[in-house]
Order: structure tokens, then C-alpha cells, then sequence
């Protein structure tokens, strides 16, 4: 049946912010679905909080609104934009748990909308353990001994009867959060207070331990003819009891028998029929006994998934696009597979002649107080992906893809006490643990006993280590071509080579060069080569043949971002994106390359080409060879691809935007400082250290508060804010650990200032700022923790035009083409520089959605020789904007996974995610970021107030708020006096030092529903109000570390009530951009931060 | 060594020697075992498409035959060990003990490529001492598949029963006395995996050897008549298709064929064969059920097909394939027979269409009711 025209207009929820356990995976999805349905002529109506996806942009959808992902929300746009149906599949186990909410809550009913892709019943039954559970049992599938429960009591119950270790799993939590493994009753109780307080059910589903079980997912898809396929088959290289999340994991399954295979294949298709997922794909995931081949259903997710992203990035299989296509009536074999040209139809099954690992990144460093031990709840940020012809290839290629300073199985230790423990209880760097294991002389049965991990994935491993074992013994001269060959057949780099050889990776590589010795690339067919393919998926491996065939085309090359992690994720990839899209519309061949398969950009039709490689200079110079760009864009993925930058253009490789050298200049304190000299302009006062004792002299020369940094870090890694020489003594030991080979840097930390974050985008010779964001969060937050407000509510328009004015000079001084982002301080009417990137920002995709204008796409072009003057045309007027309404960004944090982390801001990033409000006051885009980022503003109750003395006065305007809104004070004693004196009523509580009852007996009591506590930045302090943190934390409590933030939610609770819903193309309506002629009114004309 | 010349080196992981045939493909992901041993490969050098081949061993469980019938292997790279509980024995091991040449380490990719481009090939392989020139003599001198008859070549030469039915994860075989239906088997090359799934369904199978004739199969009082698989051209094999056709012409009594038993039936039906390009040698090709609008994965190995535009007015197409459009499936309209081109017994492959052994049963129960 073809689709349906009893549908015209469908309503797609995305995911919402990322955070741990949703990724930019469901961007890929959401957007792949939206130009789906949209081609087959739907009108789509998108609503998801994160401005930093390719789905939100308003191209992708025929209205997008940027609001809170919540059921109410979603009721309002129901209401005003009269959806026919839902695809509520496509953005995670957010979207699932909204649409589900609209089914019980009867708005799909009282407006008439129907759900496609999955129903209301199959959502349930897969979602709810215990249901899932019996419906297994119906199939004759079998499943883990469990037993559902609802209270400490029951669980304790189950318990008794399934023994230890047991598996606890909270219903209806993300990426299994507040679950675990329990080996004793301590953990056990402990696991199941944090998953009973997690489950929004309150359900536990206590389970019989698999752990050491071999792992598997199947990919399928079904449509309503109940035609099945599977795209993919995933083997995880670590087996049960660590989150398949969190697992190495391994396309397709390889320890398997045909016979095997097909009984899973079986199940997972009986799982689909059984649950009730008339349409699209799914995710099946199996457990199977090593020494018997019993086999377990685990669970099923009725939608798109991480995995799937994976499955169609590992196969070339578009799943998302197919998916979204049978939930509106097509059929498997009506759809064509469009990576063989069409040649193919999509009903069968893709065939790969390859391997694909995927390995998990972590952010453990940012947390130092986490538990960084792998559970049954997901912990990892993002992942790499690499494809090579056999394990050993994708295996390596993938561990250097991962940027975590290794380049192949780098040694950790040599201490076989370590070792077996870090085998036995898994944490983020097991896999290294494994070749050490070997090197250090185990056996094969040996490191198998303690990990599980198959012998399969071992002995290849261990061949690794051997090999390397070898070589070390070696110098390069006396390895032949034919040794060489075969170390590059294995997956070796360049640069592992040069350290085993006691060489440098330039030395091999001209070696290799010499030895003609040169990667060819295999295309991705999906089929194994049986039909030809029009589609230019590439990958390195040393084979034989070469499948690239470059073209003559004028082409650029845009290096992506690879791996998530917190400070460089989905904010890049959207710039990525943006610059292959633009360039591609400008007639240029497009050619991407990147490592990480839950984004946009290694969607292979994003880019004319896509090469799915590691971001390290081996792999993009042997690129660049084959495909000979004439410019490659390295501003536009975060620090991956900059930190090439120099090595690139060294070797030749024609950079184009603002130079290495510029980027160097504003990275290298030292000369950024003589360039604000030279410009007039000031920065806090700041010097450069190279050893601690320099530091120290040099700490006293500017004084304290300083902030301390490394040189070249994203995301403020390693960033402190120091009070005293002590601290600083303890920081210059730790830090020297983080970058051994760069200095530290040391400002002069301005207090309660305000910062401001600029975007701006040159030409060379005419600079746009594109947006200024006032932080709501003083100076010291880190700017990508801070939320943000477009345009400022605070600043006069005399600091504006300073600030303009400022960035103009910064651009021109460091010859900028295309983006840059500046970090201003506002101190006492002074506007101080703090820190300049001219490359692509996290801010951008926000400032795009905010001011109507695609700064990427504009900046892309820019550096790819057009003049912005040249761009804009009627139509497409480019100007500096100044929306009639405000836009404000607030960070997601991903505080609730690592429980007794402290949850303060400070220089240092942790979130993993953003979200975005928007309203025509302060408050109300402010209330609205607050909702989508899941913070729940109380309306009444008891507010706690504790605040440093810095902050007193603040603090009275605060509580007078609260108070005319109806909350009742509590403070602390300090706190409290100024309170009173200022002739409010206030309740005096303990600080914890204090004696009992405290104020965190109060919290775990319920007794308080708001908390503003902010505190001096110093170690102690900081210390001593942890508690008071992560009980809030623990108990859902609304917090505020920050007077500003406080200040800012009592904006917000003015708009509280009901927020209402605009979308994205209404707003830019607004702002005039379509229709006016650029030669009188636009860029040139309106305002005028033009230098010529 | 191809025969246009094409030298791809290796190292060798199985027996030493020459050996020559049609090179063909498989991009079936699991199932080496299986291919290894099931006739329809006889003179033919496989070549896996999947990179990692070895990984789960060799168990007694997966033989699809008594013996490997592929003329030889070639693969990109052989498992260090052997992962998996059923394994008894590494492929090497086997390779080496059935006498059968081995090769990995080459650019399957980049063979695969050149066979889809330039249809099938003949060729040879050499372990131990090699001579390229003798190894581009055997690739050049080998006669090629068409008009080859393998059938009588690699069928049982004895007539013989079948009780064992199929596998399962618990308990693997188990006989089955089977007692509804008594199926006669010509044998052109069978998979065991479709005696175990007639035996499954409760049939009495006996087993007869090629070139049995039709008088004597249904002396033994047949309630069904099975055509199976098996290597080479089917036109060649005039024994078989007079068998078939005085079956048919003389009898109502059902009849099933898959794979070569299909083109058999085809032939004796009045249609023609034709030999492919580069043939289907897969386990993930969807096929059609026009009867039911259905897709199923199926399980394909033939470089020969029924000709559509040959078919006489009482065979009907059922089943078309989605990759190419070939014929798939026919039944006769004027008798209870069928026949598929792929493989509904799978072994390796997709179970999907193993309810074509139900319809075969239920014709033998209408026609018994």
C-alpha cells in the first residue's frame, strides 16, 4: 500500500536536551524522519528544546518550535497546529514518555491524534518489565528469573528468592538510570532507594544476574504488512552487566553459528509481532549463555535508538528515513535502498564486508567524585565508531578515533594487582587493562575468567599486544615492506609505531611513503559489493583495490568533530553540517570526515562524500591525498580538528578560513596579549607559568583570586578558580598531569562580573556580530554551564556598542575568516576580554535560532571566498539582528547519573546539553529554558536561603520575591540577620556544621522546595555546603548556586503559570530578513558594525 | 588465479595441491559450515564476502552433506581460534582432513567486485609449491558449469531412509518417526537440512539416488515426490527431468522442488533454463510471494534460473525476487506441484520461507483427505 492521504499533517517529538543516555543520535533520527515525510509532501510540525540540532533548524520542518519537551506544552501546540497524527519514535525515550503522557492525559483523544509508528499498548508493553516479561513467556522466549517491586520491603522479598548478585532496574528511566548491580545487601538497598526515587512508578524490577553472559542487539525493522527485516546484528565485546551503552560493541555478531543466528533472528521478529510494533524499527537485545547457548531476551526498545543510529551508520541502512516512512503506510519492498542508486529495494537485509567497532567515550575526569565502575546504567558521554576490514583494523582505528591520548593499546600500567582488579570490575579504560594484562603475561583463560570477555575479541587483542611486544625489541630500518604492510593490515598507526620504534611519526610515514605503502578506501554498500553503489560511504583499510574514485570537481573537505564528550558535541556537528550543506548548495563537492555515528554529519547524504575515519593527521592526510580538496575547513569541529590544524598546513593541505597562525595567536597567551596591546584592549591581568614555583611568583604579581588553566583545553578542563597559594600549590601538581607539554595559564579572576558571549562572523573585510549573549551566571561559571540570554536584559546600549566595537578590532587583528566567539567580562562598566576563539562556537546553533540566520552557513562561505555583501540578496537579507523577543540557552547536567557528585558550577564544564526558551520577556523565555531543561520551578512551599556575604543584598531582592509570591523563608543564621534586618519574616535553620536538626534534615524532609545557596569559591567552603547539593539533588529539590540564576527564576515564576508556545518561522517572520532589499536596508544600512 | 589472468596471493589454510572450478560469491554472514558442505557447490571455489570466517569452528552438528563439495575457499581472514560450545574442530583442521584447498589473506572485496563486473569465473587454486603458469592452465582449461551434469555425480548412490529431524538449541537432533506421509527424495545433491524439515513435519523420507526413474519411485507408493537441490546445469540432466515429467503427466500426486529440483520441475514442465551472470549466492535476498503480496528473506545459491518468458501456460509464477526481478517460485496449475529457486530449508539463512514444507504437507493431506 502506498502511503496515506488520510494524514496531512504529523506532529514529531524530539528528544529534548542530551544528556547521558541520549545523544545526538535522536538528531540524526528526528531529522532523517522530518525530510522524510516531508518529501512525500506532509506537512510536519517538530517541537524539541535543543537548538543545537539540525532538526530544529527551521528548513527541516514546516513549523519547528523550540519549546519544552512536556505533554502540556505539546497539548498547546496540539491545539494550535491540529496534527492529524504522531510520530512519537523518533526523538528517545523522551518522546515516548511525552507521548504517552498526551495518550493518558486524553489529548490525542480530544484533538483526534492518531499515534503512528508505535501505539499506545506497545509503548506499555515494552516499557513496563513486567508486562514485557509475561509477553516474552507467551512467545516462549525465555527471560531472566524477576519479579517486579514497588517498596524497599518487596524488593528485599524478591531478593530473598533470586539471590545475589541481583540486578536491579528501575521502569521508565533513561539509559537505565538509578539502576545497578547488587552483590550484598548494603548495595542492594542502597541501588534500590536511588532506582525506587528514580522511577517515576516507583518500580523495581529485581533480576537474576546474567553478568558474564555474551551480549547481542538485533536492528529491525517491520511494516504493516508484517514484512521483517534485520538490518543489523551487534556483538558487545563486553558482555553482560555493562550497559550496552557503555560497551565496546562489535557489527555484525561474530561468535555465532548460522543456527544460532537464525533462532535470534527468529525471536527478535516474534518479539516485534508480539509487542506490537506495526511499523518501523526496533531494537532487541539478547543475552546468551557461553557454555550452553541458552538465550535471553533482555529488552526491546519500540523505537529508534542509539543502537539503530549505530546499525544504520554500520550498514549504510537509513533506518530512521525507512521507519519513518512505513509509519505512514509504505511497505518494505515499495521503498528502494538508496545507497545502491535505487538498484536495490529496502526490503532485505544489508550484508557488510567489514567490521565495525564502536567504543564508548566517558567524562569520568569531570567528575572526580563518581563512581567510575561500568553498571547497568549508562555513564558514557559519546563514542567513536571505526570501520576496517577485520576486527583488529576497526578495533585500533577506533581507540585512536576516541582522542583520549592514546593511539592504539598504550600502556597503563604494569601492576598485575591493578590490572585484575580493573578486569574484574570494569571501569571506562578496561580495554587497555586487557593489553596490559597480556603484556604482563597472562593468559588468554586467565584475563577470559576475570572479564567474560569472549576469547575471540581476546586473542586478537592479545595478538596486538604481541605484535607490539616485537617490535618494541625493533628499530624501523629493519622492517621491511613487507612488515609494514602487515602492521598496517592489523590497524597500527603511524604515530603507535613511531613510539614502539622510537621514532616519529613523521619518520614512519615518510617510510611508509617511501615503502608505497598507502591505505585504499572501500566503499559502505550495504550489500557486500553484490550490486554497485552510486554512494561515496568511504573507509581506509590496506587492501588491494581502491574504491574511491575521486572526482575533478572543485571540492571542500569539512573535518567533524568526532567523539561527544562533555564541552564538544552536538554544537559542532550542527556547524559541520551546515558547512557541507551550504557549500554543496554553492556547487562545490562536499567531503566530510568524522568518526562519530550518532550524528548528522556521518549521515552519508549529508555530504557528497563521507569518510567514516579516525580525526587524527594520519587518517585526514592520507585523505587529503587521495581526494586533493582545494580547502579544508578545520574551525568548524571543535579541538579535533583545530589541534591538526598546523600539522595540516605543514604538510600542505590548503586550510581555508582564518589561518593556523591566527588560531595559534589566539590560543597562545603570549601573543594574544601583545595583540591586545597592540588593539588597546584590556584582559584581566594574566601571566604564563611553566613551573610551579613561577607560578607561584607570578600568582602574587597579579594576585589573587585567580583562575588557572592549561593552554589549549575546550570545555574548561582542568579550570580553577584559586583563593589561595595553597590551592594553587595543589593545582600546579594536578594540573601538570592533565598537559605535561603546555603551561598554565593564570588570570586574574574579576569578581561578580558579568560575562558576555559574543559570536561574530567575518569575511575578511566585513564583520557581522551575530549575537551578543548576556550570562545569567557571574563571571567564573564556565560559558558553557552558564544560561545565557539573547539579546541582554542588562546591558546598556553604550556597553553594546563597546562590545561591538571591540569585536570588530578582534577580528580584524587576527585576520578572521569565518566564525569567531569571544568571551567578554564586564566589571564596573569595564569591559575586559577574557578569552577569543576564532573558530565555530557551542553558541552557534543557538545564536542561528535566536536571530533567524544560519551563521555557519554564512561563515562557510565566507571562508570559501564569498563576501557576506555577495551572500545577502533579497530574500536573504544577512544583517545583525535584534529580536523583538528574548532567547535563552540553559545547560542540561548530568548530575542525577553520578549520585554524590557536587553539582556547583564553576570553570570547569559538565554539562552535557542545552536547551533553549523563548518568550517576549526575560522571565518568560526564562521559565521556558528552565522547563525544558527538567528544572521544576516551584509555585509555593518553603524556600531555603544561604547565601556568601557578597551576595546578601542580592539575596534580600530575591527573598522579598519569593515571599509576594507566597514562599515562607528559612536561613541560615547569617543570612537569616539580613534578612530580617531588611523587615522579612525568615525561620532560622542549622547549617549542617551546626548541630541537628540541619538544614539538610529539612531537605530529605520534604520541608523545603527551593534552594538559592551560593557560596565563596574557595575549597572549603565549597566543601562544607556540598551536602546541602546533592541532597537537593537527591530529593528533586529546585536549586540555585548563583544569586543571578536566583535572581532570573524569580523572573520566571512571574510566567510560571502557563508559557505558550511560538514557533521558529513565526518569530523569524519578525525580523524582516526575507524581505528587504539588502542594498538600502540591510547589511550595509541597519547597524553598523561595518569596518571597511 | 582467475582465467583472465587476475593473480590474487594468500596464504593457504587448507589442503596443498591444485584445484579448479567456477569461482563464485557469497555474501551470506554465517554459515561457512553449511556452504562447505552442501553439494550444490561441487565444482565451484567459494568465495565468503565476510572478512572474519573460522570464528565458531567446525561442529559435527552444521553438515549439511557427508562431505565438503566446494573445490575450494577463499576468504580475507581466518579466526586465530576457535569461539563457540557447539565447536569440535577448527576449519583448517577440517579443511585439511577433507582434503579441500584453502585460501586467505586476499582482497575478497576486490574479487567479488570483479566477478560481479564480469559475471562468473573460472579458476584455479594452489597451496604448496606454486606454479602460476600450471594454476592459469587448470583456471583456463576447466570446462565451466554450463552443460555440466553434477547431479548423478554427487547423489547417493543407494537408496536410503531419513528419521532425523531438526535442530534445536536444547536438545540438538532428535529422530523423528515420522509416519503421516511417505516422501520420495531424488536426491540431485541434498542439503540435509530438508530431509530434517520433512522429517519434522511427520514424513516417512526415502532417499533415492539421481537417476532413479520414475516408475521405480512410485513403486514405492509415494504420497509425495521431492526434487532437491543440487550443483551444475539442469538441462543436462534428462534423467531427472523424464523422471519428473512422466510423474506429473501420469500422477496427481504432489510434488516439491527447490533450487535445481525447481528448474527441474521447470524443464519438465516445458520451460527453458538460463544461466546467470554472476548467479545469487546470498542469505539476505528478499523474494516476493505474490500470492500473499508477502516479502521473506530468503536463502539463495543458483547460477542457473528458469526462464520467465519460456513458461508454458499451466506453470505460474508465485514467487519473484526483489533483488533482479528473476523467477523465484512456480506451481502447476493442473497438478499439485510447486517449486522454489531459493532455499526455504535455509541452513545457512533466514528461516522465512520454510512454510513452503507446510504447503507440501498440506497437498499430501488434501490429497489423502
Amino acid at each position: 500500500m502506498p502511503k496515506r492521504t488520510d494524514i496531512k499533517t504529523i506532529l514529531i517529538i524530539g528528544a529534548g536536551p542530551i544528556v547521558i543516555g541520549q545523544a545526538c543520535e535522536f538528531d540524526y533520527s528526528g531529522a532523517q524522519a522530518c525530510k522524510a515525510l516531508r518529501q512525500e509532501g506532509y506537512r510536519v510540525v517538530l517541537v524539541n528544546s535543543n537548538p543545537a540540532t539540525i532538526m530544529t533548524d527551521p528548513e527541516t520542518a514546516d513549523v519547528v518550535y523550540i519549546e519544552p519537551v512536556t505533554w502540556q506544552m505539546v497539548e498547546s501546540i496540539i491545539e494550535k497546529e491540529r496534527p492529524d497524527a504522531l510520530l512519537p519514535t523518533m526523538g528517545g525515550q523522551t518522546a515516548l514518555n511525552c507521548a504517552l503522557d498526551l495518550a493518558k492525559n486524553g489529548v490525542l483523544d480530544k484533538y483526534g491524534v492518531e499515534m503512528i509508528g508505535a501505539s499506545k499498548e506497545a509503548i506499555d508493553k515494552a516499557e513496563d518489565r513486567e508486562k514485557f516479561k509475561q509477553a516474552m513467556t507467551r512467545i516462549g522466549l525465555g527471560s531472566a528469573r524477576s519479579k517486579m517491586a514497588h517498596s524497599m520491603e518487596e524488593a528485599l522479598q524478591v531478593q530473598a528468592a533470586i539471590g545475589y548478585p541481583s540486578v536491579i532496574r528501575p521502569s521508565f528511566t533513561l539509559g537505565g538510570a538509578g539502576g545497578g548491580i547488587a552483590y550484598n545487601r548494603e548495595e542492594f538497598i542502597s541501588i534500590c532507594e536511588r532506582g525506587l526515587e528514580a522511577s517515576p512508578t516507583q518500580e523495581l524490577l529485581i533480576e537474576e544476574s546474567l553478568i558474564g553472559w555474551k551480549e547481542f542487539e538485533m536492528e529491525v525493522v517491520r511494516d504493516h504488512k508484517d514484512n521483517c527485516i534485520i538490518v543489523c546484528s551487534i556483538e558487545n565485546l563486553d558482555p553482560m552487566g555493562v550497559h550496552t551503552g557503555d560497551s565496546i560493541t562489535v557489527a555484525p555478531a561474530q561468535t555465532l553459528t548460522d543456527k544460532e543466528y537464525q533462532i535470534m533472528r527468529n525471536a527478535s521478529i516474534a518479539v516485534l509481532r508480539e509487542i506490537g510494533v506495526d511499523t518501523g524499527g526496533s531494537n532487541v537485545q539478547f543475552a546468551i549463555n557461553p557454555d550452553d547457548g541458552r538465550m535471553i531476551v533482555i529488552e526491546m526498545n519500540p523505537r529508534v535508538s542509539r543502537s539503530s543510529a549505530l546499525a544504520s551508520k554500520a550498514t549504510g541502512f537509513p533506518i530512521a528515513k525507512i521507519a519513518a516512512k512505513l509509519a505512514v503506510g509504505y511497505t518494505l519492498d515499495e521503498l528502494r535502498n538508496e545507497i545502491t542508486g535505487g538498484a536495490t529495494p529496502a526490503s532485505f537485509e544489508p550484508s557488510i564486508d567489514y567490521v565495525v567497532t564502536k567504543i564508548p567515550r566517558f567524562a569520568f575526569e569531570k567528575f572526580p567524585q563518581a563512581n567510575d565502575r561500568l553498571t547497568t546504567q549508562m555513564k558514557s558521554v559519546g563514542e567513536v565508531m571505526a570501520i576496517g576490514r577485520t576486527f583488529q583494523e576497526s578495533f585500533q582505528k577506533a581507540l585512536r578515533g576516541l582522542e583520549v591520548g592514546v593511539d592504539g593499546l598504550n600502556q597503563k600500567t604494569t601492576d598485575r594487582e591493578v590490572i585484575e582488579r580493573e578486569l574484574g570490575e570494569p571501569g571506562p579504560e578496561r580495554i587497555w587493562y586487557v593489553g596490559d594484562a597480556f603484556e604482563s603475561g597472562m593468559t588468554i583463560e586467565e584475563v577470559h575468567a576475570l572479564t567474560h570477555i569472549d576469547p575471540w575479541f581476546l586473542i586478537q587483542i592479545k595478538d596486538i599486544v604481541d605484535t607490539e611486544m616485537v617490535l618494541d625489541d625493533l628499530s624501523l630500518d629493519r622492517i621491511d615492506a613487507c612488515q609494514l604492510r602487515d602492521l598496517k593490515r592489523k590497524g597500527f598507526s603511524d604515530r603507535r609505531l613511531a613510539k614502539l620504534l622510537k621514532t616519529t611519526e613523521h619518520v614512519v610515514r615518510e617510510r611508509r611513503h617511501a615503502l608505497g605503502i598507502r591505505p585504499v578506501y572501500k566503499r559502505v554498500d550495504t550489500c557486500a559489493a553484490e550490486f554497485s553503489t552510486t554512494t561515496a560511504y568511504l573507509y581506509s583499510t590496506y587492501e588491494e583495490e581502491c574504491e574511491a574514485e575521486p572526482t575533478g570537481r572543485r571540492k571542500i573537505m569539512v573535518l567533524g568533530g568526532g567523539p561527544n564528550r562533555i564541552g564538544q558535541g552536538i554544537e559542532f556537528d550542527y556547524c559541520c553540517v551546515h558547512a557541507a550543506l551550504a557549500l554543496r548548495e554553492d556547487g562545490f563537492e562536499t567531503i566530510m570526515v568524522n568518526c562519530n555515528p550518532e550524528t548528522v554529519s556521518t549521515d552519508y547524504d549529508t555530504s557528497d562524500r563521507l569518510y567514516f575515519e579516525p580525526l587524527t593527521l594520519e587518517d585526514v592526510l592520507e585523505i587529503v591525498e587521495k581526494e586533493k580538496p582545494e580547502g579544508v575547513i578545520v574551525q568548524y569541529g571543535g579541538q579535533t580538528p583545530l589541534k591538526l590544524a598546523r600539522d595540516l598546513e605543514r604538510a600542505g593541505v590548503p586550510i581555508i578560513g582564518t589561518s593556523p597562525d591566527m588560531i595559534d595567536a589566539a590560543e597562545d597567551r603570549e601573543r594574544f596579549q601583545k595583540l591586545l596591546i597592540r588593539l588597546k584592549l584590556k584582559q584581566p591581568p594574566n601571566r604564563t607559568a611553566r613551573t610551579e614555583a613561577q607560578a607561584l611568583k607570578l600568582a602574587v604579581e597579579i594576585g589573587y583570586p585567580l583562575v588557572v588553566r592549561p593552554s589549549y583545553v575546550l570545555g574548561g578542563r582542568a579550570m580553577e578558580i584559586v583563593h589561595e597559594q595553597r590551592d594553587l600549590e595543589r593545582y600546579m601538581r594536578e594540573a601538570v598531569k592533565v598537559s605535561n607539554d603546555s603551561p598554565v595559564l593564570l588570570d586574574r579572576f574579576l569578581n561578580d562580573a558579568i560575562e558576555v558571549d559574543v559570536d561574530a562572523v567575518s569575511d575578511g573585510k566585513q564583520v557581522l556580530v551575530a549575537g551578543i549573549m548576556e550570562h545569567i551566571e557571574q563571571a567564573g561559571v564556565h560559558s558553557g554551564d552558564s544560561a545565557c540570554s539573547l539579546p541582554s536584559f542588562s546591558l546598556s546600549a553604550h556597553l553594546e556598542r563597546e562590545i561591538k566595537r571591540q569585536t570588530i578590532a578582534l577580528a580584524k587583528g587576527l585576520k578572521v575568516v569565518g566564525l569567531m566567539n569571544i568571551q567578554f567580562a564586564i566589571q564596573r562598566d569595564t569591559v575586559y576580554v577574557l578569552e577569543v576563539n576564532p573558530r565555530a562556537s557551542r553558541t552557534v546553533p543557538f545564536v542561528s535560532k535566536a536571530t533567524g540566520l544560519q551563521w555557519a552557513k554564512i561563515a562557510a562561505r565566507c571562508m570559501a571566498g564569498q563576501s557576506i555583501a555577495k551572500q545577502s540578496k533579497r530574500g536573504r537579507v544577512i544583517r545583525e539582528v535584534m529580536p523583538p523577543y528574548f532567547s535563552v540557552k540553559e545547560a542540561v547536567f548530568p548530575f542525577i547519573k553520578f549520585p554524590g557528585v557536587d553539582t556547583i558550577l564553576g570553570p570547569e564544564m559538565k554539562s552535557t546539553g542545552e536547551v533553549m526558551g523563548v518568550g517576549y520577556t526575560f522571565g518568560e523565555a526564562f521559565v521556558k529554558s528552565q522547563i525544558a531543561a527538567g528544572v521544576k520551578l516551584p509555585r509555593t512551599g518553603q524556600a531555603f536561603i544561604s547565601v556568601r556575604n557578597g551576595d546578601k543584598l542580592a539575596a534580600v531582592e530575591v527573598a522579598r520575591n519569593l515571599v509576594e509570591f507566597g514562599f515562607t523563608l528559612v536561613a541560615t543564621r547569617g543570612t537569616a540577620a539580613v534578612l530580617s534586618a531588611h523587615g522579612l519574616q525568615v525561620k532560622l535553620v542549622n547549617k549542617v556544621a551546626e548541630g541537628r536538626p540541619h538544614v539538610v534534615d529539612m531537605i530529605k524532609n520534604r520541608e523545603v522546595s527551593l534552594i538559592v545557596n551560593t557560596v565563596e569559591e574557595t575549597r572549603n567552603a565549597v566543601a562544607d555546603s556540598r551536602s546541602i547539593r546533592t541532597s537537593a539533588l537527591a530529593q528533586r529539590v529546585t536549586y540555585y548556586t548563583t544569586i543571578a540564576g536566583a535572581r532570573a527564576a524569580c523572573a520566571g515564576l512571574r510566567h510560571a503559570a502557563a508559557p505558550v508556545p511560538f514557533d521558529l518561522q513565526s518569530l523569524h517572520a519578525t525580523l524582516g530578513l526575507s524581505d528587504e532589499d539588502p542594498a538600502t536596508g540591510g547589511a550595509l544600512g541597519g547597524t553598523d558594525s561595518v569596518v571597511t | 588465479m582467475l582465467a583472465d589472468g587476475t593473480v590474487f596471493r594468500g596464504i593457504s589454510i587448507g589442503a596443498e595441491g591444485l584445484s579448479s572450478g567456477e569461482v563464485v560469491f557469497n555474501t551470506s554472514m554465517t554459515g561457512y559450515q553449511e556452504i562447505l558442505t552442501d553439494p550444490s557447490y561441487c565444482r565451484q571455489i567459494v568465495t565468503l564476502t565476510y572478512p572474519h570466517i573460522g570464528n565458531t569452528g567446525i561442529n559435527p552438528e552444521d553438515e549439511e552433506s557427508a562431505g565438503i563439495y566446494a573445490s575450494g575457499l577463499v576468504i580475507r581472514d581466518l579466526s586465530m581460534l576457535v569461539s563457540n560450545w557447539r565447536a569440535k574442530q577448527s576449519l583448517p583442521e577440517y579443511l585439511k582432513a577433507r582434503k579441500v584447498l584453502g585460501i586467505a589473506g586476499i582482497d575478497t572485496r576486490k574479487l567479488t567486485r570483479l566477478l560481479r563486473e564480469k559475471g562468473a569465473q573460472n579458476g584455479a587454486l594452489m597451496a604448496g609449491p606454486v606454479d602460476e603458469a600450471k594454476a592459469l592452465e587448470a583456471a583456463r582449461t576447466f570446462p565451466g558449469l554450463a552443460g555440466m551434469d553434477l547431479a548423478k555425480v554427487v547423489s547417493a548412490a543407494e537408496p536410503y531412509e531419513w528419521t532425523e529431524g531438526e535442530w534445536q538449541l536444547a536438545d540438538g537432533y532428535q529422530a523423528v518417526q515420522g509416519s503421516r506421509y511417505h516422501v520420495v527424495v531424488f536426491d540431485f545433491g541434498i542439503k540435509r537440512n530438508i530431509l530434517r524439515m520433512l522429517a519434522q513435519r511427520g514424513c516417512r523420507v526415502t532417499v533415492l539416488p539421481a537417476q532413479t526413474s520414475a516408475k521405480d519411485a512410485l513403486a514405492l507408493k509415494p504420497d509425495g515426490v521431492f526434487l532437491s537441490n543440487g550443483p551444475g546445469d539442469p538441462e543436462p540432466c534428462v534423467y531427472a527431468i523424464e523422471a519428473a515429467r512422466e510423474i506429473l503427466d501420469k500422477t496427481s500426486i504432489p510434488m516439491f522442488g527447490i533450487c535445481l529440483g525447481h528448474q527441474l520441475m521447470g524443464l519438465a514442465s516445458g520451460a527453458r533454463t538460463m544461466k546467470m551472470k554472476f548467479g545469487h549466492h546470498g542469505a539476505n535476498h528478499p523474494v516476493k510471494d505474490l500470492d500473499s503480496g508477502q516479502v521473506v528473506i530468503t536463502s539463495q545459491n543458483h547460477g542457473f534460473a528458469v526462464d520467465p518468458a519460456t513458461l508454458p501456460p499451466n506453470l505460474r509464477t508465485t514467487h519473484v525476487s526483489l533483488f533482479d526481478g528473476s523467477l523465484q517460485g512456480l506451481a502447476r496449475t493442473d497438478r499439485p506441484a510447486f517449486c522454489f529457486q531459493g532455499h526455504p530449508e535455509a541452513s545457512p539463512g533466514p528461516h522465512d520461507i520454510g512454510y513452503l514444507f507446510d504447503r507440501f504437507v498440506k497437498l499430501m493431506e488434501e490429497r489423502n483427505a
